[in-house]
């Protein structure tokens, strides 16, 4: 009992740490003392009345969303004497691959400099700022020189070096024993099995209603969708973000949506957040780093030649240049297990006084990193609301797709989870495909890195999405690349290659997210 | 989902499944068709032999649709091309009214929606004909020159676009501002190309620019949507669910209105374009832009906006209803260009007779070919049909002598709110299923009163 007294006293202080340097503690510092005005505020009651008024101005619920948004992203405090490595990453032998891997990349991306002779970063000419800047809301027409830029790294690069992760207590040599996994991930994490996946996911259950499936065209709206549409639009007046995040679960009607997320993200748009996009699209202006180059080639790559989001192309540039200077993504850090590389003014190599982010959000972009934003495209067009939400999606959810921990939303975990999902309840198929050279996780690895974007239609996307801010977890991905192979399941079982069962695979657009969920959770027989 | 993943070249596809299942086969009869891509029509008819008989020259769609209906032969040799002037059979259909033009040529089209809202000014009041403005005000070349000043001067600094009545693709368009713009251009058409150029300066209109169109990603796109009318006198007309959202490549800014790439939004024109890249397709299915739409506006202002689209083909119809020929031959399948502005208002760019039917895609190929199927099926050469369907494969009965409502059996409330339309644009597009239960069941009718 008093252990968790303690842990509470700590989570609160904490928090109350962080919310003092918010700006919603200056607005409510401003809003007690403009309070003092009104009628029902006694000199003789002034606290209880002051909190009286929070509550009925809607300023409380505010400081609720915001102390819930704190915990849902933030990890508690594990042990007072813990050293911040520990909330990064607990496990040392990941810490130890992760930093080896981002120094392959860092010479990755050196070479690259070296090799085409450009720096990392340069101030812009007069005459070259004012043409960006007429150009900002088209930069898809440019079109520069990428033909020598290649991709820092592609998620096939990044699943090697998690197949070669091992651990060091576990299992010392290479050779075979029983510990082996039978899948290409080799570390003993713990993952769920689907009992334990049944009661995490209940909301999913075969008797309860979700948008995705009950509300098909075969079924009559007035059993599910209508209630759930005006339940959803109560939330929203309430702007209760915990309920929304409960709400999600069941899915988002489509004109709720963007609203709904950027309740759950805790994100509104205040004048302050404009002027600091703003802020970011100056830097942008008067800088241009090399990573530039590498976004504007993965958004030639991807987004631009895919069929929905070309479209979106112009926003992608918008909002993923100003993320990359973005110094305020740097405090995610504290709990990934990522550290943003450094680099050194030119000639002072290894003097801590002249060392720099690079890029100054620390986040080096991949091969696909745009199709993280493109899906948001969808529903938010003001390119600073856009960017806000990218933004708290990417310091929530996305970074652990691309970096090494053993956190149980990390990749590491999800390709686990998937693998012995696989083989535990498919473990003919798994057996057969394994037995072809078609390890599962080599076709599922880019699904799950990308978080399905790019793979499924845009609206059962931003269904399985609604799913990922409910449960405020990316298990459900692991989940999700299982269902598909088992829905798929007879025909693979007829491949004997690993690109005949790529093909088989190639194609998820068709494919409707719910159901699969569902069947393979809540109605599979084992 | 990605470009990698669609194996086949754009313009060579597999073609849809063979035979279809469970249609049932009654007395077929024979049938000829001969259809041109563009320009004018040709006629089909049928005989009565063991099979139906077709002819067409299109290669790429249409042929296939035809080849794969069961019981149609093509036939090497077409009979006759002057149908104009002959005596039709009964069971002959044409798949062109005669005369079209009143509907797809811009002056003519203009013409017959001015006199259309003036009649209904006259007998149903002023609202009543503000629902006909969904046309940009437009003035004939250059008979009414005058006219046109006149406006151009109550507005100035607006911008005006000249379009060819009778080009199609894009061709002979362009933007201007000034008047001194339209006087150089006449004077260029004049000495230079009027030997080669067999359309003459009259046939133009001056039409007013929609400036603010609704953008999506920055860019300005219109709708192809598809209505088939089967009669003009009664008026019946089906409207398919799917269409597609044509993109322009670059961004719209009106600083630019030489750059034609920026304002035309016809795929033909855009292939022109230097940025165009053949992978890039510019097209969204309708379906996807409803869902945009329907994440960005409340569900009220999305279903006003359609119902606003019905209202343009229903009164554009109703326009040239007493114009037209009637024939009871004659069937027709419209092409509609549609340009939202950013009020959700619908604006209708133009009619065509000959929508495009050559597919640049994958996904284009099975819109097309599926939007042949249906419309043969309306068409029912087969006669399998009872006449009382409201709905056939991808098609909605919107006009029926009348509006269609979506309940069965609901009484015609038009006035009040509670009257559906029987549309379903942008909506899902269950064909497959929806023919197999309709043939289905109207086997089991014909089984049962045999």
């Amino acid at each position: 009992m008093l252990q968790e007294e303690s842990d509470l006293s700590l989570i609160i202080a904490q928090i109350v740490q962080k919310l003092k340097g918010s700006n919603l503690y200056s607005q409510l510092e401003r809003q007690a003392w403009a309070s003092l005005q009104r009628p029902e505020i006694k000199l003789e009651s002034l606290k209880e009345d002051i909190k009286e008024f929070f509550k009925i101005s809607g300023w409380e619920k505010k400081l609720q969303n915001a102390v819930y948004s704190e915990l849902s992203v933030f990890p508690l405090p594990s042990h007072p004497a813990a050293p911040p490595e520990h909330l990064k990453e607990p496990l040392v032998y990941m810490r130890k691959a992760q930093g080896s891997w981002e120094k392959r990349i860092l010479k990755s991306l050196n070479s690259m400099c070296t090799e085409l002779s450009i720096p990392l970063a340069r101030k812009r000419p007069v005459g070259e700022q004012k043409e960006l800047l007429n150009k900002w809301n088209e930069m898809g027409t440019d079109e520069p020189d990428l033909s020598l830029f290649r991709p820092v790294y592609a998620p096939k690069d990044f699943l090697e070096v998690l197949i070669n992760l091992r651990n060091p207590n576990y299992e010392n040599s290479d050779s075979l024993s029983f510990r082996t996994h039978l899948g290409l991930i080799q570390v003993p994490l713990k993952v769920k099995d689907i009992p334990e996946l049944k009661e995490c996911f209940v909301e999913l259950g075969l008797n309860i209603g979700q948008l995705g499936i009950d509300d098909s065209t075969q079924v009559p709206p007035e059993l599910f969708e209508n209630e759930h549409v005006r339940i959803g639009q109560k939330v929203l007046a309430e702007q209760d973000s915990a309920a929304a995040q409960q709400y999600i679960r069941q899915g988002s009607p489509t004109a709720l949506r963007a609203e709904l997320w950027a309740l759950i993200l805790n994100i509104s748009s205040q004048p302050e957040d404009v002027l600091y996009y703003e802020q970011l699209k100056t830097n942008v202006i008067q800088h241009d780093l090399l990573v530039d180059s590498l976004i504007y080639k993965d958004v030639k790559l991807t987004a631009s030649n895919d069929d929905y989001y070309f479209v979106f192309e112009d926003y992608l540039y918008q909002v993923l240049l100003c993320f990359s200077r973005d110094t305020s993504v740097l405090s995610h850090f504290a709990f990934n297990s990522a550290s943003p590389p450094k680099s050194y003014i030119r000639g002072k190599l290894g003097l801590e006084e002249y060392a720099v982010f690079y890029p100054p959000n620390g986040v080096i972009p991949f091969h696909g990193f745009s199709m993280y934003v493109a899906p948001l495209c969808f529903l938010y067009h003001e390119p600073s609301k856009l960017y806000q939400i990218f933004r708290e999606m990417y310091v929530r959810f996305f970074f652990r797709l691309h970096s090494i921990s053993s956190h149980p939303s990390g990749i590491v975990s999800l390709c686990l989870l998937f693998e012995t999902l696989l083989q535990t309840y498919l473990p003919q198929l798994f057996y057969h495909l394994r037995e072809i050279g078609a390890q599962p996780l080599r076709i599922s690895f880019k699904w799950m890195v990308r978080a399905f974007s790019g793979y499924l239609a845009t609206d059962q996307l931003l269904l399985l999405w609604d799913r990922i801010l409910g449960y405020n977890s990316l298990e459900i991905l692991a989940v999700l690349a299982a269902a598909v192979f088992a829905f798929r399941a007879v025909n693979l079982m007829e491949v004997t290659s690993l690109a005949a069962a790529e093909a088989v695979l190639a194609d998820l657009s068709t494919l409707k997210v719910m159901p699969l969920l569902q069947i393979f959770l809540f109605a599979t027989v084992t | 989902m990605p470009r990698e993943c669609q194996r086949s070249e754009y313009h060579v596809f597999q073609p849809l499944t063979s035979s279809p299942q469970g249609y049932g086969r009654q007395d077929l009869s024979s049938e000829n068709q001969n259809y041109k891509g563009h320009g004018l029509s040709k006629g089909k008819e049928r005989e009565q032999r063991a099979s139906i008989r077709f002819k067409t020259t299109l290669m790429n769609t249409l042929m296939d649709v035809l080849r794969h209906r069961p019981g149609w032969v093509e036939v090497k040799d077409w009979l006759r091309e002057n149908f104009d002037h002959t005596y039709m059979d009964e069971h002959v259909r044409i798949s062109h009214f005669r005369n079209h033009y009143e509907l797809t040529r811009k002056n003519y089209m203009v013409k017959n929606l001015k006199r259309f809202r003036k009649q209904l000014e006259r007998e149903a009041g002023k609202l009543e004909a503000a629902k006909c403005d969904f046309f940009p005000k437009t003035f004939e070349m250059p008979c009414e020159y005058h006219l046109f000043v006149e406006e151009f001067r109550k507005n100035p600094g607006i911008t005006w676009i000249m379009k060819p009545v009778a080009r199609s693709q894009g061709k002979g368009i362009f933007l201007f501002r000034r008047l001194k713009d339209i006087m150089d251009w006449r004077k260029d058409t004049r000495s230079s190309d009027n030997q080669k150029d067999d359309i003459p300066v009259e046939n133009y209109v001056a039409q007013r620019y929609i400036e603010n169109p609704y953008l999506i990603g920055g860019r300005k796109f219109d709708l192809r949507v598809y209505v088939l009318v089967m009669s003009y006198i009664p008026l019946r007309a089906w409207l398919y669910r799917d269409g597609f959202a044509r993109f322009s490549n670059t961004r719209f800014t009106l600083n630019s209105i030489d750059d034609q790439y920026v304002h035309l939004t016809n795929v033909a024109v855009q292939k022109t374009s230097p940025d165009y890249h053949p992978k890039k397709g510019c097209k969204w299915m309708l379906q996807r832009f409803r869902q945009y739409l329907a994440s960005k506006h409340r569900p009220e202002a999305v279903e006003t906006l359609f119902r606003d689209i019905d209202n343009i083909f229903v009164k554009s119809l109703q326009s040239v209803q007493k114009v037209i020929i009637s024939d009871k031959h004659c069937f027709e399948l419209y092409g509609y260009d549609i340009l939202i502005d950013q009020d959700l208002k619908p604006w209708l760019l133009e009619v065509n007779a000959s929508p495009s039917l050559t597919a640049s895609s994958q996904e284009d190929y099975e819109l097309k070919t599926c939007l042949l199927e249906d419309t043969l099926h309306v068409v029912d050469m087969e006669a399998r049909l009872t006449g009382r369907e409201k709905r056939v494969g991808g098609f909605d009965l919107m006009w029926n002598d009348g509006p269609v409502s979506r309940e069965e059996g609901a009484p015609d409330l038009s006035g009040m709110g509670n009257f559906v339309t029987n549309t379903h644009l942008g909506c899902v597009n269950d064909r497959k299923k929806q023919l197999r239960q309709l043939f289905c069941s109207l086997q089991l009718q014909k089984k049962a009163s045999s």
